[in-house]
C-alpha cells in the first residue's frame, strides 16, 4: 500500500509524441526545423491577436481576460507543484491570498474607513508587487518544513488546513485586510504610468480610449507570458528533471543525488511565489478584495484548472485556467440563449451552478478518459494528424524504474 | 468546573461523530489507497435524503434515517463501481483528485436544491436537554455519543473478528498476496465504500441536529474537519481515526467553550482549531500519531 503511494502521478506519462519515437536511452532526437518554425509562427500570431484584442473587445471580455491571466499564473504554480513535483496541494488559494493582500497592504496607504483603521505602507505599487510575491514565497517557505516531509496525499490534506487558517486570519485582521468588507486595491503604476482610469486625461490608442481594463490587459499579457516562459525554462532544465525524478520515485531520485526534501521545498517555494503573483493580478482585476474569495472553492478551482489542462503542462495550465475562470461569466452572459439555464435567483440551474457542474464533470471525465488532460488530448490529435512534432509537454527522460514496475 | 465537564462531554460526543467520519475515510484509504475527498458529499447526500423524507414526506424518523443511509451507500457504491474502479490502475493521487470532482458535482447539486434554506432534520430529540450527574447536556449529544460508541465498537468487532473484516485487513496489508489467497479485491473495495457511505450518513445526522440548525451548504465544511482527524491519527490506522476524531472534537468543543478567554485568536477560532492541531501533530510526526512510518529513507 505504502509502495503504491510513492509512485506519485504517472498520470502525465506521455501519451502523445514523447513515448513513441524516442529511443530507450532517451537521447533527445534532433529537432526538425520546419515544425519548430511553424510553432513560432503560431505563437507569434497568438501574441499579435492578444495584443490587438483591447482595440476591439469591450470591457466585459477584457475584465474576463484579466481574471484568466491571474488564474493562469497561479495555475502554472500549481502545475509545477502537482504535475512536476507530484505534490498535491489544496492550499493554493492561501498563497494567492497572501499575494493579493500583501500587495494591497503594502501599496495601500493608512487611512480610516468608517470606524476601523486600515494599515498600509504606501510603497510604490511595483515595489509592493515584488514584495508581495516574495511574501507569498516566504509563506511557502514557512510551510515547507511540513511540505517537504509529507507524502503526496498527506500534504494535500495538511495544506487544506492552510486555506481555513488563512481565511480565519483574513477575517480577523481588519487592520490589514479590511475584514469582512474587504479592502480597495490601489492602482498599479510602473515608472509613472498609471494602470487605471484617470479622470484628467484619457489615453487614446488608435482612436480607442484606454481605461483601466485595457491597460491592465497588457500588464496581464506581459506577466503571463513571462511566467509561462519561466516555467518552461525551469521544467526543461536540471531542476525540472530533478523534480520529476522525485515525483516518479523518491528513493531513485535520492540515489541519483537529488536532495529530495530540499527539492520538494523548492517546488513549494516557487509554486507559492507563482500563486502570489497570480494573487497580485487577481487583486488588480477585482479592484476590491474580500476574504470570502480565497476559500476552499478557489483552491479546488485551481486544482481543476491544472487537471483539466493536463498535469505538468504549461500550455495546459493556461488553457485550463482560461476555461475554469471564464466559464461562469460566459454562461452568465449567454444564459438567455443557452437551453436549460435559468437566470440567477430563479429556480432551475443558474449559470454559476452550471459552471461548477461543468468543471466538476470535466475533471471526472478527463481523468477517466484522458488522464493527461487537454494537453494530452491536443497532442494526440496533432500526432494523429501526421506526427507533427508537437512539443506540448516538456521532454522527459524515461527513467530506469519504469520498465521494471 | 461544571462548564469544563459539560464541554468535555460535548467534545467527546462531537469527537465520536468525527471518529465515525474518519473511520469511513480511513477504511477506504486502507482498502484502496484512495483518499476519498467525496466523503463530505456522501454525508450531505445521506442527510439530505433523511431530512427530505422526514420533513416533506413525514416518514417515521427511523425509516428516514435508514433511507438516508441507503442513499449514501448507493451513491458510494455508484462512485466506486463507475468511477473509481475503472481508474484503479491509475495513480492513487489521480483517483483522489477525481473524487474532488465528484465532491464538487454532488455538493453543488445539494446546495442548489437547498438554495438559501436550512433544512431541519426532524429528529426525535429536538432541543431537549437531560441532566446527567448534575450536568445539563442536550439529548442530541447523548444520542451522538451512544450511537458513536456503539457503531465504533461494532465496527472494530467486525473488523477484527469477521471473515470479511480479516479479508479487508489482508488487502490493506498486502493487496497482491491477499488476491493470491483468494480475496476478491474488487469486492473488498466496494465494501469499504459501502461502509464509508453508511458511517458518513449516520455521522451527518449528528452534525446537523441541535445545536446545529439543520442541513445547510456549509455542513460540507464541517464534515471536512474529519480529514484532519484522520490525518493526525494516521491515515492508515483505524484506531488512529478514533483517537484523532476524539482529539479534534475535544479541541473544537473546548476552544468554542472558552472562546472568551481565547478572543485574541479571533472570533470563530474553533472552526480552524482542528487544522491547527493537525499541523502541530504533523510537524512532530509526519505520518500522524499511529500511522505507518515510511521506511524508504535513503
Amino acid at each position: 500500500m505504502s509502495d503504491s503511494l510513492t509512485d506519485v502521478v504517472p498520470v502525465d506519462r506521455p501519451t502523445g509524441s514523447d513515448d513513441r519515437g524516442t529511443d530507450p536511452a532517451g537521447a533527445p532526437e534532433p529537432r526538425r526545423r520546419g515544425p519548430v518554425r511553424a510553432r513560432y509562427a503560431v505563437a507569434l500570431a497568438g501574441l499579435v491577436v492578444l495584443l490587438a484584442l483591447p482595440l476591439y473587445a469591450d470591457a466585459f471580455w477584457l475584465q474576463l481576460g484579466l481574471f484568466a491571466f491571474a488564474a493562469a499564473v497561479a495555475a502554472l504554480g500549481l502545475s509545477l507543484l502537482l504535475g512536476q513535483a507530484g505534490q498535491l496541494s489544496l492550499g493554493h488559494s492561501f498563497f494567492v491570498a497572501v499575494g493579493a493582500y500583501g500587495y494591497t497592504a503594502l501599496a495601500g496607504s493608512s487611512r480610516t474607513v468608517g470606524v476601523s483603521r486600515q494599515a498600509g505602507l504606501a510603497l510604490p505599487p511595483a515595489v509592493a508587487a515584488v514584495l508581495a510575491v516574495l511574501l507569498a514565497g516566504l509563506a511557502g517557505l514557512l510551510f515547507s518544513p511540513i511540505a517537504a516531509r509529507l507524502r503526496g496525499i498527506y500534504l494535500g490534506i495538511a495544506s487544506l488546513g492552510l486555506v481555513f487558517v488563512g481565511q480565519h486570519v483574513l477575517f480577523n485582521a481588519p487592520a490589514l485586510t479590511g475584514g469582512f468588507n474587504g479592502r480597495n486595491v490601489p492602482d498599479f503604476t510602473l515608472l509613472g504610468f498609471r494602470f487605471g482610469t484617470s479622470s484628467e486625461e484619457t489615453l487614446f490608442v488608435l482612436g480607442v480610449p484606454f481605461g483601466r481594463e485595457e491597460k491592465l490587459w497588457y500588464l496581464g499579457v506581459a506577466v503571463t507570458a513571462a511566467a509561462y516562459l519561466c516555467y518552461r525554462n525551469l521544467v526543461r532544465g536540471r531542476p525540472g528533471r530533478a523534480l520529476r525524478a522525485v515525483r516518479d520515485r523518491e528513493a531513485m531520485a535520492a540515489i541519483m543525488g537529488v536532495p529530495v526534501s530540499r527539492y520538494k521545498g523548492y517546488a513549494f517555494l516557487v509554486s507559492s511565489m507563482y500563486a502570489g503573483l497570480g494573487g497580485v493580478l487577481l487583486a488588480l482585476a477585482f479592484g476590491r478584495i474580500v476574504p470570502e474569495t480565497f476559500g476552499m472553492a478557489l483552491a479546488v478551482e485551481y486544482l481543476a484548472m491544472v487537471v483539466i489542462g493536463g498535469l505538468g503542462s504549461a500550455g495546459g495550465a493556461v488553457l485550463g485556467a482560461v476555461f475554469v475562470s471564464c466559464l461562469p461569466a460566459v454562461l452568465e452572459r449567454y444564459a438567455a440563449v443557452l437551453p436549460g439555464l435559468a437566470p440567477a435567483g430563479s429556480a432551475g440551474v443558474s449559470p454559476a451552478v452550471a459552471a461548477k457542474f461543468g468543471y466538476g464533470a470535466a475533471v471526472i471525465v478527463l481523468l477517466l478518459v484522458e488522464p493527461g488532460g487537454a494537453a494530452a488530448a491536443g497532442s494526440r490529435l496533432l500526432a494523429a494528424g501526421r506526427r507533427f512534432g508537437c512539443r506540448v509537454r516538456s521532454r522527459r527522460i524515461p527513467h530506469p524504474s519504469q520498465p521494471a514496475r | 468546573m461544571t462548564q469544563f465537564l459539560q464541554l468535555l462531554v460535548a467534545g467527546v460526543s462531537l469527537g465520536a461523530v468525527y471518529a465515525l467520519l474518519a473511520l469511513g475515510f480511513v477504511v477506504v484509504f486502507k482498502a484502496t489507497g484512495v483518499v476519498n475527498f467525496a466523503h463530505p458529499a456522501l454525508l450531505m447526500v445521506g442527510v439530505y435524503a433523511t431530512a427530505r423524507l422526514r420533513g416533506v414526506n413525514h416518514v417515521p424518523f427511523a425509516l428516514a434515517l435508514l433511507a438516508g443511509v441507503g442513499t449514501a451507500v448507493a451513491l458510494a457504491l455508484l462512485v466506486q463501481r463507475l468511477l473509481v474502479h475503472p481508474m484503479a490502475a491509475n495513480s492513487v493521487i489521480a483517483v483522489s483528485i477525481m473524487t474532488i470532482g465528484v465532491d464538487v458535482v454532488a455538493q453543488t447539486e445539494i446546495a442548489r436544491r437547498l438554495g438559501a434554506d436550512i433544512l431541519p432534520i426532524g429528529d426525535p430529540w429536538q432541543n431537549r436537554v437531560s441532566s446527567v450527574f448534575g450536568l445539563t447536556v442536550p439529548q442530541t449529544r447523548l444520542a451522538a455519543l451512544a450511537s458513536g460508541l456503539v457503531l465504533i465498537a461494532a465496527f472494530f468487532a467486525w473488523f477484527k473478528l469477521s471473515t470479511v473484516g480479516i479479508a479487508m485487513r489482508a488487502v490493506a496489508e498486502d493487496p497482491e498476496t491477499a488476491a493470491l489467497m483468494g480475496v476478491r479485491r474488487a469486492r473488498v473495495a466496494a465494501l469499504a465504500w459501502l461502509l464509508a457511505g453508511a458511517l458518513a450518513a449516520v455521522a451527518g445526522l449528528f452534525l446537523t441536529v441541535f445545536p446545529a440548525p439543520g442541513l445547510e451548504p456549509a455542513t460540507g465544511a464541517v464534515a471536512l474537519r474529519a480529514f484532519p482527524a484522520a490525518i493526525l491519527g494516521g491515515l492508515d490506522s483505524t484506531g488512529g481515526a478514533v483517537v484523532g476524531g476524539l482529539v479534534v472534537g475535544l479541541a473544537e468543543a473546548l476552544s468554542q467553550g472558552y472562546a472568551d478567554q481565547l478572543s485574541f485568536l479571533g472570533s470563530g477560532f474553533h472552526t480552524v482549531m482542528p487544522y491547527a492541531v493537525m499541523v502541530l501533530v504533523l510537524l512532530v510526526r509526519p505520518s500522524g500519531l499511529f500511522g505507518t512510518r515510511e521506511l524508504s529513507r535513503v
